[in-house]
């Protein structure tokens, strides 16, 4: 019965991201995280307004956006600390609000600004926080003190902002749990740790945990998640893997040709053409490079560059749309 | 000092609904204090004799202070309403002042500001101009109504300046306080347990007819400003200077400190909690304990002291039965010094109602300060983290006002030498209160779960008791509305009848309102950033 509507949310889901272009990712179990149509305002403001969202088990999932884009207010409505509006949110097989307690076990949250309390050292709140979800493994929240090199011994106040990450961050590594929600976890830190941060999500990819990741850091995203969702204004305007949102993006092409060809700017998925002389610079869709090339070769190709699309270009174009 | 200015129209529209409440309610009361004791004591001889009454009983000079002149009602009033004004005052200054320094640096509102173009006093200072500038307007008020009601313009400027003086004092303490301390917290506890030493001291003084010890209070001064009785303005001139010096005082550390510190240094602590810091319950009493050990320490000096002096009201009893009718008729039915004991109890049992309200909204400071998410995120169901706060505020009521009973029952009983007797009834006598004060309790636990914007009205609810509970009897208000108070359903112990029936309703209504707070929050958003 929960199984079936889970399905049929899916296909649901699944419409809507071909809206957006993109075929489904290979399925491994149940989704983690299955969000569709969620909506949530604060008074006059509409934080959320349609999202959509699937992170299925055992991936690590980019969730990209500009500043108020909404990233926070899903995560908070998928810890229960807020109420959804409209729509539909499950987490772990379970209802966000209803099942908080019991989803929270299996689950541990990194806000992207920690604060602790003044006249706890880091190391009573990691033990408090983790007991406080059921519990906290003694030797790996050693090892990873030692990794993010944390003194535990301070008080509150006393960490600097990255080490007030780390305590958030090694106490939720810290915890035996299925699902990671992590946002911003990683601003204020160092390249260092950093580096370690990365570390330590990788393995807990291969010990089959999932991991939601908010994240504006690119090369963050690019190296350790599996699929993304950009979202804006409260909506997911893409979602996919990388080589997915690769393909969506614009190679750029410089040519030095024989003669310029007739057409090129009215062909279909070439944009911001440019001729000076005998050159020619333009951006081409994906799927449409092939006819460009075949275009451009027949027009007699003394030397050509094309550059690979980068993920930044296409974030940064998703951020700017906005405007 | 740059920005300043801006910063103080900030303070003024985030205090647009708390700045009137605290200056109508304490210019409301002294007024109709006032107007009350003209209608009561209109002849002279009846004023003669009150004073005289007073003046002879240590008890009642260590709760309202001296007489400086009974003959005229501007004395009188000025007697009755000094004690509760300064001390009102102080309370106000202390909260807006910290309400606008550290408590902006504990959220890191601070940074966010010293980082604009504004200068490094310029918080400090602005809180000092906010509470500043409501002493004065208190002032301003308190001499233009005191005027209006007929009493002599010299004496209603002293008495307004008297007051308005010792709430600039407080505002120096405060700030102050709020420079050498780390927390919000801390910096308001510091600067109340100020207060609550100032007053000791001048009662104790007073009541001791030792002048040097009332003279260490600016408590104390206030009264010697001897408003309406020859006003002595160099003391109003010492509150100024001493208000002056304090703030100047507290520039120096704030030159030299960092923003979010303290001056003294923060200590480390374990890497491992112990076993027992494993639930919500457990994180609240870690953070409410040592403010319930100072409550309690606080009310076992009080306690001890008023106990230590109750017998003295006896005395002159003993000597003069005249006295005593005159008595009975300010204080109500029973032996005097039962009397003068339960009163002490009803103080103590609004200071309590203090605490209570203080446990309670930690709710509020933990979620504003980000504090609850964490624990919220983790596998912790929402009624047991705001249980955990109430329970530290309910359980340490008794606790708390037991320290107070107790002593007050040695004390006292040190002197009648009949230990046991004593600590018994007065432990009772403490006891009676606690129903009344988990009422405010259940307000602010209320406004926590409905409105939690507004949970500052559960203190406005508490003084207004206070007001009701000091000022009731003696400005002859209607049945139904002092018994708007919970304080004024209490039995009058040690001395009166006590039944269950009130504090059994009184227990039900906190709690009845405590638990729809309670399932408010179970519903509502958690406040972000
Ligand atoms: N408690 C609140 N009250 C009113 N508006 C809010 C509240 N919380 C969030 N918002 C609004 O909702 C929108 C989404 O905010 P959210 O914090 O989710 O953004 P975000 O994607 O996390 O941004 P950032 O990258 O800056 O962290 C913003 O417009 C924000 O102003
Ligand atoms: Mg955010």
């Amino acid at each position: 019965m929960l199984l079936t509507s889970i399905v049929e949310r899916r296909e649901v889901w699944s419409a809507t991201s071909y809206r957006t272009g993109f075929r489904e990712a290979p399925m491994s179990g149940n989704p983690a995280i299955l969000i569709s149509g969620l909506t949530k305002s604060f008074g006059r403001v509409r934080a959320l307004d349609g999202l959509d969202l699937t992170v299925d088990t055992g991936e690590v999932h980019g969730f990209l956006g500009p500043n108020g884009a909404g990233k926070t207010t899903t995560l908070r409505i998928l810890l229960g600390l807020l109420r959804a509006g409209s729509g539909h949110a499950e987490l772990l097989g379970g209802h966000p609000w209803r099942d908080a307690v019991e989803l929270h076990r299996r689950l541990a949250y990194v806000p992207g600004d920690v604060v602790l309390w003044p006249t706890l050292s880091g190391g009573e709140a990691i033990d408090l926080l983790g007991r406080l979800r059921g519990g906290l493994d003694q030797r790996r929240k050693k090892a990873l003190l030692e990794l993010f090199d944390l003194d535990p011994t301070k008080k509150g106040r006393a960490y600097s902002k990255g080490n007030r990450q780390k305590v958030a961050l090694v106490a939720a590594l810290a915890s035996d749990v299925e699902l990671l929600l992590l946002d911003e976890p990683t601003a204020g830190l160092d390249p260092l740790m950093e580096a370690a941060f990365r570390e330590c999500v990788t393995e807990e990819r291969g010990n089959g945990r999932t991991v939601l990741l908010s994240s504006h850091i690119l090369s963050e995203v690019e190296a350790l998640c599996d699929r993304v969702t950009i979202v804006r204004d409260g909506r997911a305007v893409e979602s996919g893997t990388l080589e997915q949102l690769r393909h969506l993006t614009r190679s750029s092409i410089t040519a030095e040709l024989d003669r310029i060809p007739d057409g090129l700017a009215e062909l279909a998925g070439v944009h911001e053409l440019a001729v000076s002389g005998s050159r020619v610079r333009f951006e081409v869709e994906a799927d449409r490079l092939g006819g460009a090339l075949r275009l451009l070769t027949d027009a007699g190709v003394r030397s050509l560059t094309c550059q690979p699309p980068t993920l930044e270009e296409l974030f940064l174009r998703h951020y700017q749309s906005a405007s | 000092m740059t920005g300043t200015f801006a910063l103080v129209r900030l303070a003024l529209r985030r205090d647009r609904l708390l700045l009137p409440v605290w200056i109508m309610m304490i210019t409301g009361a002294i007024a109709a204090t006032a107007s009350a004791i003209g209608e009561l004591y209109p002849g002279m001889a009846q004023r003669v004799a009150l004073g005289v009454t007073i003046g002879s009983t240590p008890a009642l000079q260590a709760l309202t202070g001296p007489v400086f002149d009974a003959t005229s009602v501007g004395g009188l009033t000025a007697w009755r309403a000094t004690t509760l004004a300064t001390g009102l005052v102080g309370l106000m200054s202390i909260m807006v002042v910290t309400r606008h320094t550290r408590a902006e640096e504990e959220t890191g509102r601070a940074e966010l500001i010293g980082a604009c173009a504004v200068g490094r006093h310029a918080i400090p200072a602005a809180a000092v101009i906010v509470a500043g500038g409501a002493n004065l307007l208190i002032a301003f008020l308190l001499t233009v109504t005191l005027i209006g009601q007929g009493l002599p313009g010299s004496g209603a400027l002293g008495f307004g300046l008297a007051v308005g003086g010792t709430g600039w004092v407080f505002t120096g303490i405060a700030v102050v306080a709020a420079q050498v301390t780390e927390h919000a917290r801390t910096a308001n506890g510091l600067a109340i347990s100020v207060l609550g030493l100032a007053y000791l001291l001048r009662a104790s003084g007073d009541a001791a007819g030792v002048e040097t010890l009332a003279w260490l209070s600016p408590l104390g001064w206030a009264q010697r400003v001897r408003a309406f009785a020859g006003e002595r303005w160099w003391v109003v001139g010492l509150l100024a200077l001493t208000g002056l010096l304090l703030v100047g005082l507290a520039a120096l550390p704030a030159r030299r400190r960092d923003v979010g510190a303290g001056l003294l240094p923060p200590r480390l602590g374990p890497s491992d909690a112990a076993p027992s810091l494993a639930s919500a319950l457990a994180l609240a009493w870690r953070l409410q304990r040592g403010g319930l050990l100072g409550w309690m320490i606080g009310f076992a000096i009080g306690g001890a002291m008023f106990g230590s002096l109750a017998q003295s009201v006896g005395d002159i009893v003993n000597d003069n039965p005249q006295l005593a009718a005159i008595l009975e008729r300010i204080g109500g039915a029973g032996a005097l010094v039962d009397t003068f004991l339960a009163a002490v109890m009803g103080l103590l049992g609004l200071a309590v109602g203090g605490f209570a309200v203080q446990a309670t909204l930690r709710l509020q400071g933990e979620e504003a300060g980000i504090r609850a998410e964490p624990v919220l995120a983790a596998a912790v169901p929402r009624w047991r983290w705001t249980l955990s706060h109430l329970v530290i505020a309910l359980g340490g009521t008794p606790i708390i006002i037991t320290a107070g009973g107790l002593a007050a029952g040695l004390a006292h009983g040190v002197r009648t030498g009949e230990v046991g007797e004593q600590v018994l009834r007065l432990l009772g006598a403490a006891w009676v209160q606690v129903p009344a004060a988990w009422v405010p309790a259940g307000i602010a636990m209320l406004l926590f779960g409905l409105l939690p914007r507004l949970t500052a009205l559960a203190w406005a609810a508490l003084v207004a008791f206070a007001l009701l509970a000091q000022l009731g009897e003696l400005l002859q208000l209607d049945d139904w509305i002092r018994s708007l108070s919970p304080f004024a359903h209490l039995p009058q112990v040690p001395g009166g009848e006590v039944s269950a029936a009130p504090l059994l309703w009184l227990t039900a209504v906190a709690i009845a309102l405590a638990l729809v707070g309670v399932a408010a929050f179970q519903r509502r958003d958690l406040a972000g950033y």
